[in-house]
């Protein structure tokens, strides 16, 4: 919202503070790479992984509802879907694992265009609630089909294998330095749709639909693409951690995913560039440390989501950008 | 044993009950839901839970005061819409201005701290609640065996269902509403008061979903999760019907769950995913619900 009312305030002041943004971005990308190095070193890998997987998916969640102002309530048919289909390729079609992942995106890609279509039929609360139901129809398409996803067991033992053949992933710097790729490349395509004249385009549609209609634009084209982009893109994210864990569960295709990456997005600032990483970081971070207090994790996450709604809308980063001026 | 198309009569009705008390629910439900957001303008996400706080009311006060069925009936709704009163003033009225995401979105954050309490506290296998003793039993009506309790649940439901579409449609404090829900602002400046309006319908819509889980609990057993999945259920209702008409929630409700029991017997596989299926057709062929009016 704060980057609307500056654009609007003045016209002229518009070419300074791209540049002053845009040297800061420079810096916002080589401080993410840093960091990506660094990290493996600082926490145990797996942990940072799984905390890459779920950054990018919370990003590609942002990207729809932050820049798209579309509330999916569903996200996770498409992390959960990529998943599964990443696992079992791997395991049983014996697919190389970027073939693997691969093929988990193409998949996700798929049902987003289904799905996406379907559900920017309606607008608003019925958008969030379309997504939902049909992400709980993947749910049980997953629960029944035994013989694809292992139903409750879900698909174990998945095969880290050969990356292109020649590098064994078996090693965890290895994997984590495919997941790190995979991440930055995500994050890159996001940051580039985001200040793409697209993504100035979705923003004027977030904030006036009728009138970006009555300019010419084709609103629900470019809502589809968001959401295709976004659900292609968490589906990267569930194909990656399928290989990560050697694991597709229905807990990933589940309900408490789509609001897990809700909670992401909204702790870390919606509509911001990287808030959802740090929103992925907290829940990641919290579902970890908490792990002993067993059932009482829902309890916990429901109570900071209620609080966040109260007191913390603009979620971390929203609140620095504020207080800095920054366009983290 | 008489049978049509293949399927003996008994199996066939006895799914359609089963279908039509399900179908009470889901109108039960969907009518709190429709209600609340007419006025409110938020999606109650926590209508499962509150739901399933019913049942959980009528198993404690059996339990531990040892209050039979039909107080529990009586009183489950009005604690658990007490409890709604106290949700709406202190959670939902401070965000009543802003757009409508973040209603769902608290209201999701208070359906996981409601359902994990519970959990916590009583774990996810359920607990028994036995019908009560005047409807237990039932008698053969020929085609075939109609438990007492499952009859009353739709008696009881369909009393429920059309009372509230009487009172909101023809009764002078359902004109209140209904000119409450057109415009809050007008109706305010005829000296009416909004602001308890608004607190006694969200109480209102959690007392019928605290109904629902009582009516529900001797069916199925008490379980914290009893909510989470019908309450999905009844979002696609919610988008099959359209929320602007009561008797269009009550009918879709009712006849959405028919077609799932009638699902149940002819291709038990798609039973769980049928409503979906009907929500996608409709999406294609009338985006604005079969009742709604077009946004």
């Amino acid at each position: 919202m704060s980057d609307t009312v500056s654009k609007a305030t003045g016209a002229e002041a518009a070419p300074m503070t791209n540049e002053r943004s845009s040297a800061g971005h420079v810096g916002l990308f080589i401080g993410i790479l840093v960091l990506l190095v660094l990290a493996p070193f600082i926490a145990y890998p797996v942990f940072v992984m799984k905390l890459l997987c779920f950054a990018l998916f919370a990003l590609a969640f942002n990207l729809l509802l932050g820049f798209g102002g579309l509330l999916s309530f569903g996200h996770a048919a498409y992390f959960g879907m990529a998943s599964y289909v990443s696992a079992y390729t791997a395991l049983h079609w014996k697919l190389l694992p970027e073939q693997a992942i691969l093929l988990g995106t193409a998949c996700a890609f798929v049902l987003g265009l289904i799905f996406g279509a379907l559900a920017i039929r309606r607008t608003g609360i019925y958008f969030a609630m379309i997504t939902l139901a049909l992400a709980q129809m993947v749910f049980f398409f997953c629960l029944q089909a035994t013989g694809f996803t292992g139903g409750e067991d879900g698909i174990q033992g998945v095969p880290r294998g050969m990356l292109f053949g020649l590098f064994s992933l078996q090693n965890d710097m290895t994997l984590y330095i495919l997941v790190a790729a995979i991440f930055f490349i995500g994050f890159a395509i996001i940051y580039r749709v985001i200040h793409s004249p697209f993504g100035q385009v979705m923003k004027a549609i977030r904030e006036n639909e009728p009138r970006a209609i009555s300019l010419g634009y084709r609103v629900n084209r470019y809502k589809l693409i968001i959401f295709v982009i976004s659900a292609t893109l968490s589906g990267l994210a569930g194909a990656t951690k399928a290989i990560v864990f050697q694991l597709a569960s229905l807990t990933d295709v589940g309900i408490g995913v789509s609001g897990e990456v809700v909670l992401m997005t909204l702790i870390g600032g919606m509509g911001t560039v990287v808030g959802p990483i740090v929103g992925a970081g907290v829940i990641v971070g919290m579902s970890n440390y908490l792990a002993s207090l067993g059932g009482w994790v829902t309890v916990v996450q429901g109570a900071v989501f209620v609080l966040c709604v109260l007191l913390f809308r603009e979620g971390i980063i929203g609140v620095i950008n504020k207080r800095f001026k920054t366009k983290l | 044993m008489t049978t049509i198309f293949g399927i003996p009569t008994a199996a066939l009705f006895g799914q359609v009950l089963l279908g039509l008390i399900n179908g009470s629910f889901y109108a039960i439900l969907s009518l709190g839901l429709a209600v609340i957001f007419g006025l409110l303008n938020i999606i109650n996400f926590a209508h499962g839970a509150l739901y399933m706080m019913g049942a959980f009311a009528a198993w404690m006060m059996l339990t531990y005061l040892g209050v039979n069925y039909w107080w529990a009936l009586l009183f489950a709704p009005i604690i658990i819409g007490a409890f709604g009163i106290v949700i709406e003033r202190v959670l939902i009225q401070p965000i009543s201005k802003l757009d409508h995401i973040y209603g769902l979105l608290l209201t999701f954050g208070l359906a996981l701290v409601i359902q994990g309490v519970f959990r916590n506290y009583y774990g996810s296998s359920g607990m028994p609640y036995a019908v009560p003793p005047l409807l237990q039993g039932g008698t053969n009506l020929g085609f075939m065996f109609l438990p007492y309790y499952r009859g009353w649940v739709v008696v009881a439901s369909l009393a429920v269902c059309l009372a509230t579409w009487y009172m909101i449609e023809k009764t002078k404090l359902g004109a209140y509403l209904r000119a409450a829900t057109e415009n809050p602002t007008m109706v305010q400046a005829f000296g009416i008061n909004v602001p308890l309006m608004i607190t006694l319908t969200y109480g209102f819509g959690v007392g019928l979903a605290a109904f629902a889980g009582v009516l529900a609990a001797p069916i199925y057993s008490v379980n914290p999760n009893m909510g989470v999945d019908l309450i999905i259920v009844v979002f696609a209702v919610v988008v099959i019907g359209g929320m602007g008409s009561i008797m269009g929630s009550i009918v879709t409700g009712f006849g959405l769950g028919v077609i799932e029991g009638l699902t149940k017997v002819f291709y038990p596989e798609a039973s769980s995913t049928v409503i979906f299926i009907i929500m996608v057709i409709v999406l294609l062929l009338r985006p604005a619900g079969l009742f709604g009016r077009a946004a």
